[in-house]
């Protein structure tokens, strides 16, 4: 018997961005990154309507962290010190295809450092390499607010994805990423609701729409990663049945909460195996879970995981 | 929700009298004011007054289509006058033809000759279908059930999607004596049109008609809009001026969960569903 057509088809279509700006564009990187532009769910529908391939984004901290595990530390020795330097080893030894520059050396609760510090590390970022950037602030709202607009105008014009902006928080980064000519990434606490709610918030100030991406926060295997999958997977119907407020690319952060876990990081665990495979091997599962639901950008630090998930990506969107 | 907006119509004074004295400005603004408003669709009625209804409705599209690209409805009870209207329109974005029976006792052919014609105007073209026949329209369950089941089948036949379908259960003054028992018989026939496909028909109504003759016509409209919607209603012809009616049909589209809840879903309702 033959197996019957019984594709769905949907009249919306999640936005298209472009991140990035070349000399031509009035930037200085040497490539750019376009995501969305999805017509179907993942694994839905026909080839075209696949969208773009999504991207990883790997993690370069303003300073060296301090709670990393050994599995993924050891990764970054010597050049924890030299953002620049991170950085350059993420694209030219693991293929990052962009950077996210996370601030958390200015958290009042970290290292407390200013503007000046944030100012000069993006410098030496969007010096050492030519792919495009993300620039994540520490998640205090009154420090983001203070040091997040002068890292935005140091990298005036380069079309950065910038965040992020949250239900209560967000009217100066906001007008900060319209002025500089950034993208801008909405959060809200795996409630889809306020998801809206942030987006609606942006474009009443003037915001575009479609320089916007949707961050649902994000879990890890075994850590309420399920909840964030179903946020995700109703979010993307949403935006494919034509709700232009539910309508961006999405982005989530695997890195960061993929070794959180204890599964991940805890090498006294004889019965577990070895913690250099365990580690990465969980940061790589979480990610291609949330690529099932249509994640568009992977936040990702191990470059083991990364590996293995490039590779995914390239199987299925080819 | 497919929001038809009802007031380019010659019934109305102010069209009636645009249309005599061939005055522009007034069927633009109407057609803007009603987009912005929310319409996905504007309807066209060139009423009853004008002589030559064939060549008004023609200066209503063009009139319209200058300064606006909401897809039309044409609405005639003459396939002439629909036909008219086709041959300047741009149907790029969609029209819909209002409206046709599945036959009449004149014209058993009727239904085929607008799957026709909308077939000829493209393939986002859509027909209104009325669940009426050649004994009129039927006052009770079953025979709307069986005329939309008939009208569903004759189009897949000819390969009209059912999509491309609006059925129409033909909404009746609840005012005219013994007829208050037909909106809960047109919301029971609702109940089983929504399963005669799969994707399911789109359903509309005239709503206003509802409460023709009546008192407290707005708050029948609405009430009724909100009950039909929850039987699956996924258009009516209606007034998108009226805001608290607008406001009605964001919030059942809110509570039906069509539209993902934010604290703002009154505000941005038209331009999502849009």
């Amino acid at each position: 018997m033959a197996v019957p057509e019984v594709a769905d088809s949907f009249t919306g279509q999640v936005s298209r961005i472009t991140l990035g700006a070349t000399k031509a564009d009035g930037g200085t990187r040497a490539s750019t990154v376009t995501v969305g532009g999805a017509k179907n769910v993942v694994y839905g529908g026909a080839v075209e309507d696949a969208g773009e391939k999504p991207v990883i984004a790997m993690d370069v901290l303003d300073s060296p962290p301090q709670d990393w595990p050994d599995a993924l530390a050891e990764q970054y020795e010597g050049v924890f010190d030299s953002p620049g330097d991170w950085a350059k080893k993420c694209v030219q030894e693991c293929g990052a295809e962009l950077i996210c520059l996370k601030f958390d050396g200015i958290h009042p609760d970290k290292q407390d450092k200013d503007a000046a510090h944030a100012v000069k590390v993006t410098e030496q970022v969007l010096k050492a390499v030519g792919v495009p950037l993300i620039l994540w602030g520490c998640g205090n709202d009154q420090k983001d607010n203070e040091v997040m607009p002068k890292v935005s105008g140091a990298a005036k014009g380069e079309k950065c994805l910038l965040g992020t902006i949250t239900e209560d928080n967000y009217k100066s980064l906001t007008a900060i990423a319209l002025a500089d000519g950034h993208f801008l990434i909405g959060e809200a606490p795996i409630d889809i609701n306020i998801a809206k709610q942030v987006n609606i918030l942006a474009s009443d100030m003037g915001f575009p729409l479609e320089r916007m991406v949707m961050f649902q926060t994000t879990g890890a295997l075994g850590y309420g990663m399920e909840y964030v999958y179903s946020i995700q997977e109703r979010q993307r119907l949403a935006a494919l049945s034509g709700d232009k407020m539910m309508a961006m690319p999405v982005i989530c952060d695997v890195g960061y909460e993929s070794w959180r876990a204890k599964e991940a990081k805890l090498a006294d665990a004889p019965g577990w195996g070895d913690v250099k495979k365990r580690g990465p091997m969980w940061e790589a599962v979480t990610a291609v879970s949330f690529l099932q639901a249509g994640s568009d950008i992977i936040r990702m630090r191990h470059p083991e995981a990364v590996e293995t998930v490039k590779n995914f990506i390239n199987q299925i969107w080819s | 929700m497919i929001l038809i907006a009802e007031r380019i119509n010659g019934m109305f004074k102010d069209v009636k009298q645009a249309i005599e004295e061939k005055d522009k400005k007034v069927i633009q603004a109407l057609a803007k004011r009603q987009t912005d408003a929310g319409a996905s669709y504007l309807d066209v009625n060139v009423g009853t007054a004008a002589a030559d209804q064939e060549g008004t409705m023609q200066w209503l599209v063009e009139t319209i289509q200058e300064t606006c690209s909401t897809p039309l409805c044409l609405d005639s009870q003459k396939p002439d006058v629909i036909a008219a209207g086709l041959k300047v329109i741009d149907a790029d974005n969609g029209v819909i033809l209002n409206s046709t029976p599945l036959n009449r006792k004149s014209d058993e052919e009727i239904l085929d000759k607008y799957i026709g014609m909308a077939n000829q105007a493209g393939p986002k073209a859509s027909i209104i279908a009325l669940t009426m026949d050649k004994n009129g329209v039927p006052q009770d369950i079953d025979t709307r059930v069986a005329i939309a089941a008939d009208i569903v089948t004759k189009a897949m036949e000819k390969g009209f999607e059912a999509q491309r379908i609006f059925l129409d259960p033909i909404v009746l003054p609840v005012k005219v004596p013994d007829a208050q028992v037909q909106p809960s018989n047109i919301m029971a026939a609702m109940d089983q049109i929504r399963f005669l496909s799969d994707p399911p028909p789109h359903m509309t109504v005239g709503l206003s008609n509802i409460s023709q003759g009546a008192s407290e016509r707005s708050l029948i409209n609405r009430v009724f809009l909100a009950m039909a919607m929850s039987h699956g209603l996924d258009s009516a012809i209606v007034d998108v001026l009226d805001e608290s009616l607008m406001n009605i049909v964001a919030t059942s589209d809110m509570l039906l969960n069509k539209q993902i809840y934010s604290d703002s879903f009154l505000k941005v309702y038209t331009s999502v569903n849009r």
